[in-house]
């Protein structure tokens, strides 16, 4: 068992870091100020290879490993947890299941130009009345000849407004419930299909978050993605990938808190000494350390056995569970050792702990990842 | 143009670097290593070029094994081979014994056009570039801060403090290139992953160099530099600058300057 990252892995590292403090860090505060998804970082990602890591050359990716991909994700989020959703769910929520379960003319119109960036990804499963409870959908898509009408709507979708492609998920077949949904490609300008209001939220305040609106929204027959009825299994199993992701986003969060609260307590002084000499501080920092490396490792894990088409549910349930919890504690941490300074918009702590909270909510709440975890166990 | 080589040097990150308290000289430890910026700035020139000639990249450095992750960081932003020059019979070596064990290896690859960096940022003598072509009997141009082409004619443009020029030349040829002008690009994701997993760092020793050099010019042995004393130099003021003013005035506030320090 060699915990050492790869030299391989080391210099991805150092270019996720590099491009992460250059062109990222800069715009942060703006992005969170401003509510504004940072366009121009996008493309930037695109060009370097970062919207389509994990998926093959021929396919239009980098060709990489799932462990790079997280980590790419990790160092975003260290300085801005915006951008990090932003590469998360368009590469886990939208590449990756058109990758696992599309056909080869799907990979070839889609895939393609999701993974070379071109195109923006999101993924469209939660519904006003279907949250946690995702098998209560009400959209509902009709065949009729050569394609489908979608009616509904979904709420809260990562991406909504600036995506070119949207993975949708539908009733195909009411009385068979769970096995009656089925998963389709959709496309921005289908004829029906809009996106709604932009959510004010707490954090991730430039990730894009938006209403969709399906009124007789006609999807082309070839559109469906895996067989009728396979969509749920399809939504399972794309939000297991997903959540090594935002473990990902909460790790990188996480870690980004320490560096800075590291930084900080070394140069504030009170009582005639740096904060960074008492005691509590130390044993605070400790903590935090403590706990994100532990985080850290359960991430890498379940990127490695996913990488190694081991089963890895579990472990990515556990990665989500414990980086998200430690990211909100060890975030809210830091505010705290910043005194009144963290409360204020000018330290990047608060708006830290403000991205923090959302990954113990979103690609699955925390209790449903306890559920995964015990039902894994077999306790359920 | 068809072959271009980019020389780069892996050097400590000087910017981390920190002085031992006790012996007032460099902590090397754990202090990174990286491409040295100017001929980082030189795989940049070198890669619009391949953009826009399709020629071929070569990077080759002279170091020790760990420079092997430069050569992969070179790859990585899209060069199309490496070699890395290594060995027992290169340590100790100064600008002159560089310099010599470099221009060996050139003479075993083909090239049209060679970058290499204005000066590294740990020695910062700005000489193994120019010696270089000197040993290969070309010419060179330094301080680049931009190359186009234009048919089988290179446009260069060297930087002065206060102007530049515009050179038209013609290959072979050897640039050394200035950080400060060119960004170089990221090295991709899937650049990096290839680096690693498709290409390959030849690496080179003295073996394979030792009919192009005469061994008396290698290493330490081979090095006639002597470091006398290191010092922090000076910081240099900023000056005055005078503008639109006629001879006659510019002459009377020169004498009164020279006089002011007691000069004359």
């Amino acid at each position: 068992m060699d915990f050492n990252l790869s030299k391989e892995h080391l210099l991805l590292q150092e270019m996720y870091r590099s491009f992460a403090e250059n062109e990222v860090k800069p715009l942060a505060e703006e992005v969170d100020e401003e509510e504004r998804f940072p366009v121009e970082t996008v493309k930037k990602m695109a060009k370097n290879g970062m919207m389509g890591i994990p998926f093959p050359k021929e396919y239009g990716g980098q060709g990489g490993d799932v462990l790079g991909y997280a980590m790419c994700v990790e160092e975003l989020s260290k300085v801005c947890g915006t951008t990090g959703v932003i590469v998360s769910a368009h590469t886990s929520l939208c590449g990756a299941p058109i990758y696992e379960n599309g056909t080869e003319a799907q990979k070839q119109k889609y895939l393609i130009p999701l993974a070379k960036g071109e195109k923006l990804g999101a993924f469209g499963l939660t519904e006003p009345g279907a949250g946690t409870d995702a098998s209560g959908q009400q959209t509902k898509a009709v065949l009729e000849g050569d394609h489908y009408v979608l009616n509904g709507s979904k709420i809260f979708i990562t991406n909504a407004g600036y995506a070119d492609i949207f993975i949708i998920f539908a009733m195909t077949d009411k009385s068979k419930g769970t096995r009656g949904i089925s998963a389709f490609i959709v496309e921005r300008d289908f004829p029906g299909f809009s996106v709604g209001k932009h959510e004010k939220k707490m954090g991730i305040k430039g990730s894009s978050t938006c209403e969709l609106i399906m009124e007789n929204c006609i999807v082309p027959k070839e559109n469906l993605l895996g067989a009728e009825g396979r969509g749920f299994g399809i939504a399972m199993k794309t939000l297991d990938g997903g959540r090594i992701g935002i473990a990902a986003q909460a790790l990188g969060l996480g870690e980004g808190a320490v560096e800075e609260a590291v930084k900080y307590t070394k140069e504030r002084t009170q009582f005639g000494r740096r904060i960074s000499q008492f005691q509590n501080t130390q044993f605070q920092l400790a903590d935090m350390h403590t706990q994100m490396e532990a985080a850290k490792l359960l991430v890498y894990k379940a990127a490695c056995k996913k990488e190694a088409k081991q089963p890895y549910t579990m472990d990515a349930a556990m990665a989500k569970l414990f980086a998200a919890d430690a990211a909100m504690a060890v975030t809210t941490k830091a505010v705290q050792l910043f005194g009144g300074y963290g409360y204020t918009r000018e330290y990047p702590v608060e708006r830290m702990m403000r991205d923090a909270k959302i990954t113990e909510i979103y690609e699955g709440t925390s209790e449903v990842q306890r559920m995964v975890i015990s039902a894994n166990l077999g306790v359920n | 143009m068809k072959n271009i080589l980019v020389c780069v040097k892996q050097v400590p990150d000087t910017t981390e670097v920190k002085l031992d308290p006790k012996t007032g000289t460099l902590i090397r430890d754990g202090v990174p290593s990286i491409i040295n910026p100017d001929d980082k700035a030189g795989i940049e020139i070198a890669l619009q070029l391949k953009e826009k000639t399709g020629a071929k990249v070569t990077v080759l450095s002279m170091g020790p094994m760990q420079a092997d992750v430069a050569m992969r960081e070179a790859l990585a932003m899209g060069c199309d081979d490496a070699v890395l020059l290594s060995g027992r019979e290169f340590a100790g070596s100064d600008t002159w014994a560089t310099s010599s064990a470099i221009a060996a290896a050139i003479k075993n690859l083909p090239y049209d056009l060679i970058i290499a960096g204005r000066q590294a940022i740990d020695g910062d003598t700005a000489q193994v570039g120019p010696q270089i072509a000197e040993h290969l009997g070309i010419p060179h141009i330094s301080y680049v801060a931009g190359v186009d082409v234009e048919g089988d004619t290179l446009i260069v443009k060297r930087d002065f403090e206060d102007r530049y020029h515009i050179i038209e030349a013609k290959t072979p040829l050897l640039l050394t290139a200035l950080g400060e002008t060119t960004e170089p690009r990221y090295m991709t994701v899937g650049g990096i992953y290839d680096a690693y997993r498709e290409k390959e760092v030849k690496v080179w020793a003295y073996e394979d160099v030792k009919d192009n050099v005469d061994p008396a010019n290698l290493g330490l042995k081979g090095s006639p530099t002597r470091v006398k004393k290191s010092f922090t130099k000076p910081v240099k003021a900023a000056g005055t600058l005078y503008e639109d003013i006629s001879a006659d005035e510019a002459v009377e506030k020169i004498i009164s300057k020279l006089q002011e320090k007691y000069i004359i």
